[in-house]
């Protein structure tokens, strides 16, 4: 049955082409040479430019080098994650 | 003491003319990150290719302690002295250099398969290409997989790179990452081969095509091998498949070689003969793809 309606939607996509996004995905964190180094300097640098406006809780932010679908939906891209948990927004930066 | 600058000179301006005259043999390293996606049956094809072509070659096996490339040649009875022994001076390059009697002009430096890839330094191995250089039309070095030590005496001698890969995600990714290293040696502009290409594969779309490979990872293109048992065969018999006519791949390496040579010749057609099925879209207007 479930056969039977896979004929009305959307056929699979062909193999070839998960085989191009999941290569093109893990050729951007090789070629970046994404080490937990260069996260880290990422990281300080948000923080200091974001607690100019906000007061975040440090210890808690999460940043990472991730994929997404993209906006057509059609495809994954690749994206930078970042979780930031705020605690208070300062009325300076209003 | 100026006189004698003026000699010196006129001397040097002496040796750079006879270089014109008798050109440098060029070192070519066959690489490809990924084991086991046919770096030495290419070495093997191109060399073959090339002594037929009447270019006076010799094979480097890099692969210290997991030498293959004189079985796939056919040549492995015939081993006297290997590369570690030339490097370490127990014998003079020439004793080491098995002659291919099958083929005019084409030598083979064996693997020592006793020892490990820090046998060899990278400074030795530059200067074993400098020397054969003189003799020599062609050095092709086949490189052993990895990027460790056995990689960096492969290409530390080389004028250019030969990178071998497969359509499939894991080779494209561990060539992406010898291309960077490549460059980041000094080696620009390496050039991809493809290998074991399966046409029905990539007309179902359940293989990357050339074009996507191409695409990733941006590099300029020497070779399409399409996937063939004949390879198998040759390898048992120990006669590379580059002689054979009937072998499709051996055609795709017999243009490979002419490629090296500076020969401009087109590249196979992987979507088969259609072009019946191409005059036929065209007529009906269909775009072709």
């Amino acid at each position: 049955m479930l056969d039977l309606l896979k004929i009305f939607t959307k056929p699979n996509k062909a193999s070839k082409e998960v085989a191009k996004e999941r290569l093109k995905l893990v050729l951007i964190h090789d070629r970046a040479n994404v080490s937990p180094q260069f996260l880290e300097m990422l990281k300080s640098e948000i923080i200091k430019v974001i607690t100019n406006y906000m007061d975040v809780d440090e210890s808690a932010l999460d940043i990472q080098l991730t994929r997404t679908k993209s906006d057509d939906g059609k495809s994954t891209v690749p994206a930078l994650y970042a979780n930031i948990p705020i605690r208070n927004i300062k009325n300076s930066g209003r | 003491m100026l006189g004698t600058d003026i000699a010196r000179q006129a001397l040097s301006l002496d040796f750079s003319i006879q270089e014109v005259h008798k050109p440098m043999g060029e070192v070519i390293v066959v690489t490809s990150g990924k084991g086991g996606v046919g770096k030495t049956t290419t070495t093997a094809n191109i060399g073959v290719g090339l002594a037929l072509a009447g270019r006076k070659t010799v094979l480097i096996d890099t692969d210290i302690g997991l030498r293959n490339l004189d079985v796939v040649m056919g040549l492995e009875n015939r081993i006297v002295y290997d590369l570690v022994d030339v490097v370490e001076g127990f014998c003079r390059v020439k004793q080491a250099l098995i002659k291919d009697k099958r083929y005019d002009g084409l030598y083979l430096l064996p693997a020592a398969q006793t020892r490990d890839k820090t046998a060899v330094s990278p400074q030795q191995m530059m200067k074993l290409c400098d020397e054969l250089r003189e003799e020599f039309d062609y050095i092709v070095i086949d490189c052993p997989a990895g990027i460790e030590q056995g990689f960096k005496n492969a290409i530390a001698g080389a004028d250019s790179a030969v990178v071998v890969t497969t359509p499939e995600v894991s080779a494209v990714r561990d060539a992406d990452r010898i291309i960077g290293l490549l460059e980041a040696n000094e080696l620009k502009n390496p050039r991809l081969l493809v290998n074991r290409v399966r046409i029905d594969m990539v007309k179902r779309g359940d293989m990357m095509n050339i074009d996507d490979i191409i695409d990733i990872l941006a590099i300029g293109l020497i070779g399409v091998v399409p996937d063939d048992e004949k390879i198998v065969v040759s390898t048992n018999r120990g006669e590379p498949a580059i002689t054979d006519d009937k072998s499709p791949a051996g055609q795709a390496y017999r243009n490979i070689a002419k490629r090296i040579m500076g020969e401009e010749v087109p590249f196979l057609n992987l979507e088969g003969d259609n072009r019946f099925i191409f005059k036929l879209k065209k007529l009906f207007g269909i775009k072709a793809t």
